[in-house]
């Protein structure tokens, strides 16, 4: 059965030629987990890789979408071409999801070098989709310079976004907590560029101090990138200059050092690792589909017969044997 | 795991009427019902919707017009839809539409129109039954 109503060879170069119709089911195939898709996907690969890739995360309301709207802007003036990836959470009761990031950039959507494709969390953790990867270097071998991914809003570990991009902007507002939010691990780590936006509010330059000083408690290398605070205000277009300037700052850092080869390296190592986990599960789960077998080992476990671990162990042992 | 093909929908108000509940209140009812609704915001022109259903991906599209614009609007968008290669997605539309336009947008390709004080159930149960045929 051919993919789309076409082969997989001319799916692909439709891609690569920058099709916006045949992306557009490509990446909704991709979420569904279509088999076809990874086909397309082994093709596609080596055409990927050459973008400037960022990203943007913080809390929902911090301002994301906002600032992706300048950054979109900036980028167009430069002459770039630009591809946008924003997730929002798909609901865990009805597995349905209202996907308004777009309300925000919408205007771009008459400039036809400016892609941008909406996607629902499906309950994939860390603050993107489980096809976000794919949609990410679909967009790379569409060949747009630029490609930016903005993770739904939550709180504290959207951060694959970090190894997915190069540059990661972590988007921060007043009145989000004392210092010791600041000391906590994770969401605190994973900005190259820190985004103070909202600095028009009361309370910023309370946050400004306390960021500053927690980041300057961290012991940096010689060369190492050290983090940038930016304070903007998205609604007025206030900092978006400082901030595109420090985002062409930890590009050119990436560029002049090894970094950009490192950068490479983490991500293909997180992909490597999320394709692996997501197959797997997809792969010994098959077996189980519409056997009931899944329902019994539940019941087994709740009914105080078997605990999950038991039940694990002895799913992996028949997958083996029949392997 | 390969779930289930997820409904995809574009809710979007073309034109310049700036009532938004009905199309809101609809989002919220395919939301709930397990879809998944990408809303454009106000004031589309048909080129924008179009350009916004192709780099989505989406099944169907659903149009709120209350502004009477229905006659020009509609025509337009299944033009458009056709030209673009996206004829088998699902359009459909609700606002203030007299029945006897409601016909002959149906003629045009239109699914279905749903007026004011229909059961957003029926609505649900319109798209699931056309899409999740496919």
């Amino acid at each position: 059965m051919p993919f789309l109503g076409e082969s997989i060879e001319e799916t692909v170069q439709k891609i690569l030629a920058g099709d916006r119709r045949t992306s557009g089911r490509l990446i909704t195939r991709l979420e569904d987990g279509d088999d076809w898709g990874k086909e397309i996907m082994k093709r596609l690969f080596p055409r990927t890789g050459r973008s400037m890739t960022l990203g943007l995360t913080g809390a929902g309301g911090s301002g994301k979408s906002s600032l992706l709207n300048h950054l979109i802007e900036r980028f167009r003036k430069m002459g770039k071409t630009v591809g946008v990836i924003a997730v929002d959470p798909s609901s865990p009761f009805s597995g349905g999801a209202f996907l308004g990031d777009r309300i925000r950039i919408q205007h771009h959507t008459r400039d036809d070098k400016v892609y941008i494709r909406s996607m629902a969390s499906r309950g994939y953790l860390g603050g993107l989709a489980r096809a976000t990867t794919e949609a990410l270097r679909v967009m790379e071998a569409m060949g747009f310079d630029v490609v930016m991914v903005e993770t739904l809003g939550a709180g504290q570990d959207e951060i694959d976004v970090i190894r997915l991009v190069q540059t990661c902007l972590l988007v921060i507002t007043p009145g989000m907590g004392d210092e010791i939010q600041a000391l906590k691990a994770g969401i605190m780590e994973i900005g190259d560029i820190f985004v103070l936006n909202k600095s028009d509010l009361d309370g910023s330059i309370q946050v400004l101090r306390s960021i500053e000083a927690t980041l300057s408690l961290k012991p940096g290398q010689e060369g190492e990138w050290k983090p940038k605070v930016i304070s903007t205000v998205a609604t007025s277009g206030e900092g978006i200059d400082d901030l595109m300037e420090g985002i062409m700052a930890h590009q050119d850092y990436l560029h002049n050092n090894d970094a950009m080869e490192r950068a490479a390296f983490q991500r293909v190592e997180q992909e490597l690792g999320l394709i692996f986990r997501d197959e797997l599960e997809r792969v010994i789960f098959k077996g189980l589909k519409g056997t009931g077998k899944k329902r019994r080992y539940i019941r087994s476990i709740i009914d105080g017969k078997s605990d999950p671990y038991t039940v694990i162990e002895e799913i992996l042992e028949t997958f083996l044997k029949e392997r | 795991m390969q779930e289930k093909r997820k409904i995809r929908i574009l809710l979007a108000k073309p034109g310049l009427d700036g009532h938004d509940r009905g199309i809101k209140v609809v989002a919220r009812a395919l939301r709930d019902a397990g879809m998944e609704v990408i809303y454009s915001g106000l004031h589309q022109t048909p080129e924008q919707i179009v350009n916004t259903a192709l780099q989505e991906g989406v099944d169907g599209i659903g149009l709120s017009i209350l502004s009477g614009a229905h006659n020009t609007i509609f025509p337009k968008m299944m033009a458009l839809l056709k030209e673009k290669g996206l004829s088998d997605l699902l359009v459909f539309g609700g606002g203030t539409i007299p029945p006897k336009d409601r016909e002959r947008l149906k003629t045009m390709g239109v699914g279905e129109i749903f007026t004011s004080g229909t059961d957003t159930r029926d609505i649900v149960n319109y798209i699931k039954g056309v899409l999740e045929k496919v």
